[in-house]
């Protein structure tokens, strides 16, 4: 079994409440912080832990905390990303809805450590359930003395705002987020500068993601050194990956960032295998925006090395035979799926979700959308399948955040290694009529992966 | 202060400029397109991404490339920053993909469209574009609003450059946004109408840079072409009275503030002058308002060609550019000959 940090005790009964928490060692990293260490010590532990960003980046979560601008008589925010609206990503509710002490402990903690006295956790409008439970958590805070003025008596004053989106995913991108914390349209910021120097309401701000902060109180109450023992390499700790589509027992797990891609799918202890007595077909690892993988290029990479679920073995060979982290919503698919489908299923989410402030994006992702319609539906041109490609070339990288780039990623991959299936579309449009088309017989490829 | 090579061209400029702006010192080719900058305009800039260049080294200090292009009118030149705009194919085809995308859902309603000649989208699709369309969808389409009962907003036509938007929220009072809904479908708010009653609002007609805000009273009154625009001004209260007025014989067509060489406004002008002075005796004509020779309006109107200029011109783009524009006009032995 490996070691859960964060989802231990998810079912004792009564976790949701702070009592039952705090019987369970809740609340320690708040005393130990603020009773035993200076915020630049606490700062100084996550560097050591080798923490990165689990939103999606993977940036080194003590770096960023580091850039923190500390300009004297500005106030500086730490602002928690639960905006959680990836296709496939559903970590972050899972913690939040069983566990919110768990996000409050290190909002508290975290908060500390970069001298933040207000505080807010953005969550989107779909978890409006979720608000609730976690203001109910705040308010028991708040009673215990956790939050509030003068916390434990050290003169450290906080305050904790549940906000909540109105349903955008655009309201993830850190800027956004900001922007619409501010009570504006939820627009990306064109940077520089950087929230670390400007961000909320213009100050310093830290935008982290809810299982980096939730991460912070076992690094605070076990020391970074500890925590860095578990994984391989840069990917240090445990990582919550929510595991969806054909798997026999789809749902969020926490794994040791050591067990291989193989024994995530296959062992009883996690996903339990692929559904439906199928092969796998191919695997997305880390949310929509990130390249899809056929099983081979999943299970190994290209030099022949078992596949981990690390940051550096899931983005091993670039994007030509690897993929990413991303988000960890890990979502298989078995022989039944169809790759062109699934990639205008995804193609809808951006084109729909586009802020639509730069036109890459704006015009793109829709271009993109109606054309991988046309294929799935059978009115495809051969022509189509490059024009997709041009375009998604002229997305990526040219817009002003990574929306486009992860409306651009999906298409490229499903592309590089499924053309033959897009090829089947245009030229057999009779078989393909049926929706559920690859049901009763699955699409043999030539190859097992095609490469451009 | 910063040195940046842009596109071979070394120039030295003050600490804060930007990209777009060190271009436009240097001048001429060098010069990216820009359709939602405008120098007037506070945050404008970074939405059309015309104007990406490829920064391939970030400074004196950091010489390493920038991984993406930049958008070159909100970026700040660096000391020792070379940058590449026409000397680099990948970058000038990316850029031929973004002129793509903003003329994929526009109507290209040109032949009915009172910007036309005018029209900041023609001549960047002229320069830049491709000759034939790959999008084979039906064009998105809005229905035609009134901001009050001069300005007439055809969305359809919008390119969501945010200029008028920053117009309304920078020389207007009381309002805070102005777009509404989401990609594709987003659209100028039509909140905007609150900012009509206001003296400087109609500046918005001429920061569109498409045919998306109109004047109500010169709409489809002729192409601009076949009018004589004329420098003109008249003692204003509100204003600077510094306007341009579109003629025909003894009729003022349409009153505009003018516009400098990248069609931005020199200085805004009100309402007043604007949509209520429509007569000849209420202006002091200076005389013929010079047009930009790449525009249409320039077409009826003969100028001397001064040799010397034109000879030190052609020069300077064989030297930095490769020729590459006058390739396209004279043979390798005509240019031998010219030198
Ligand atoms: C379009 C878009 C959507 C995003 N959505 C989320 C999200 O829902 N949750 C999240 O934590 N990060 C999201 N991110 C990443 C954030 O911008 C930011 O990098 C992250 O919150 C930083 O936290 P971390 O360092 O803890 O990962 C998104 C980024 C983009 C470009
Ligand atoms: S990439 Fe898309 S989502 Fe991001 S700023 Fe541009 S239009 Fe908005
Ligand atoms: S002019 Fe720079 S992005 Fe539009």
């Amino acid at each position: 079994m490996g070691r859960k940090l964060l989802i231990e005790h998810v079912h004792v009964p009564g976790i949701e409440t702070l009592e039952v928490y705090r019987s369970k060692g809740g609340y320690t990293s708040v005393e130990k912080a603020i009773k035993t260490m200076s915020p630049e010590a606490v700062v100084e532990e996550v560097k050591k832990s080798g923490l990165r960003g689990r939103g999606g980046a993977g940036f080194p979560t003590g770096l960023k905390w580091s850039f923190l601008a500390k300009p004297p008589g500005v106030a500086r925010y730490l602002v928690c990303n639960a905006d959680e609206s990836e296709p496939g990503t559903f970590k972050d509710r899972y913690l939040m809805e069983k566990i919110p002490h768990a996000l409050i402990e290190g909002m508290i903690t975290s908060s500390y450590a970069l001298g933040a006295h207000t505080s807010y956790i953005y969550i989107r409008g779909e978890y409006f359930y979720v608000a609730r439970i976690l203001e109910q958590a705040i308010d028991e805070a708040y009673a215990a003395g956790w939050l509030g003025k003068n916390i434990l008596g050290s003169g450290y004053d906080l305050d904790l705002y549940v906000h909540i989106g109105a349903g955008a995913y655009i309201c993830g991108e850190e800027t956004a987020l900001l922007e619409s914390l501010e009570g504006k349209r939820g627009n990306p910021r064109i940077k520089p500068p950087f929230p670390a120097i400007a961000g909320l309401y213009g100050c310093p701000t830290v935008v982290n993601n809810v299982e980096t902060i939730a991460a912070v109180v076992p690094i605070v109450n076990e020391g970074g050194c500890e925590y860095a023992k578990i994984g391989i390499g840069k990917s240090t700790g445990t990582k919550l990956i929510s595991a969806g589509g054909h798997l026999n027992k789809p749902g969020v797990y926490e794994i040791e960032m050591s067990i291989s891609v193989e024994e995530f799918i296959y062992s009883d202890e996690y996903c339990g295998g692929i559904s439906g007595g199928k092969k796998l077909k191919a695997c997305v690892p880390g949310g929509s925006s990130v390249p899809i993988l056929p099983a081979d290029l999943l299970l190994t990479t290209a030099n022949g090395e078992k596949r981990m679920m690390t940051y550096e073995s899931l983005s091993d060979g670039g994007f030509a035979t690897g993929s990413m982290m991303g988000s960890g919503g890990f979502i298989a698919y078995n022989e039944t799926a169809c790759i062109v489908r699934n990639t205008w299923n995804f193609s809808r989410f951006y084109h729909h979700e586009s802020c639509g402030q730069c036109s890459p994006c704006r015009e793109g992702t829709g271009w993109m959308e109606k054309i991988l319609h046309r294929l799935e539906n059978g009115h495809g041109k051969m022509e189509d399948i490059d024009l997709l490609w041009d375009i998604q070339r002229k997305i990526e990288g040219n817009t002003i955040c990574p929306l486009g780039d992860a409306a651009a990623w999906p298409v490229a991959a499903a592309i590089r290694h499924f053309r033959e299936e897009f090829e089947y579309h245009v030229k057999y449009p009779e078989k393909i009529k049926d929706p559920n088309h690859f049901h009763k017989q699955s699409f043999l490829s030539s190859k097992q992966s095609v490469t451009i | 202060m910063p040195k940046v090579t842009i596109d071979n061209i070394e120039i030295e400029v003050p600490e804060g400029t930007t990209i777009l702006q060190a271009a436009r010192m240097i001048g001429g080719d060098v010069v990216p397109p820009a359709m939602c900058y405008y120098s007037n305009l506070k945050t404008s800039g970074g939405y059309c991404r015309t104007c990406i260049v490829k920064v391939s080294q970030a400074s004196a200090k950091d010489p390493r490339p920038m991984p993406k292009p930049v958008a070159s009118c909100r970026t700040f030149v660096q000391d020792g920053m070379v940058v590449q705009n026409t000397t680099s194919p990948e970058l000038l085809e990316a850029r031929k993909g973004v002129v793509e995308f903003l003329l994929i859902n526009h109507p290209l309603d040109c032949p009915i469209c009172d910007q036309a000649g005018e029209c900041d989208l023609q001549n960047l699709a002229y320069e830049h574009g491709a000759a034939k369309t790959r999008y084979d969808f039906e064009r998105r389409t809005f229905e035609k609003i009134d901001i009050g009962n001069k300005i007439k907003l055809h969305m359809t036509r919008c390119i969501l450059c945010y200029r008028c938007v920053k117009v309304a929220d920078q020389l207007t009072d009381g309002r805070v946004h102005g777009v509404m809904n989401r990609g594709d479908v987003s659209e100028i708010s039509t909140y905007i109408q609150n900012a009509v009653e206001n003296d400087f609002s109609g500046n918005m007609i001429d920061v569109c840079p498409v045919g998306a805000l109109t004047d109500n009273t010169f709409r489809f009154k002729s192409r601009v072409w076949f009018t004589n625009p004329l420098d003109a001004h008249r003692a204003c209260t509100k204003c600077t009275g510094k306007v341009v007025l579109w003629t025909k014989g003894n009729e003022v067509l349409r009153v505009s503030a003018r516009k400098d060489k990248y069609a931005e406004v020199e200085e805004w002008i009100c309402n007043d002058c604007r949509f209520e002075h429509k007569n000849m005796e209420d202006w002091n004509v200076e005389g013929a308002r010079k047009t930009a020779h790449d525009s249409v309006i320039s077409q009826n109107h003969y100028e001397n060609i001064d040799l010397q200029k034109l000879k030190l011109e052609i020069n300077r783009q064989i030297k930095h550019q490769g020729g590459k524009k006058i390739k396209e006009v004279y043979t390798q032995a005509q240019i031998e000959n010219k030198k």
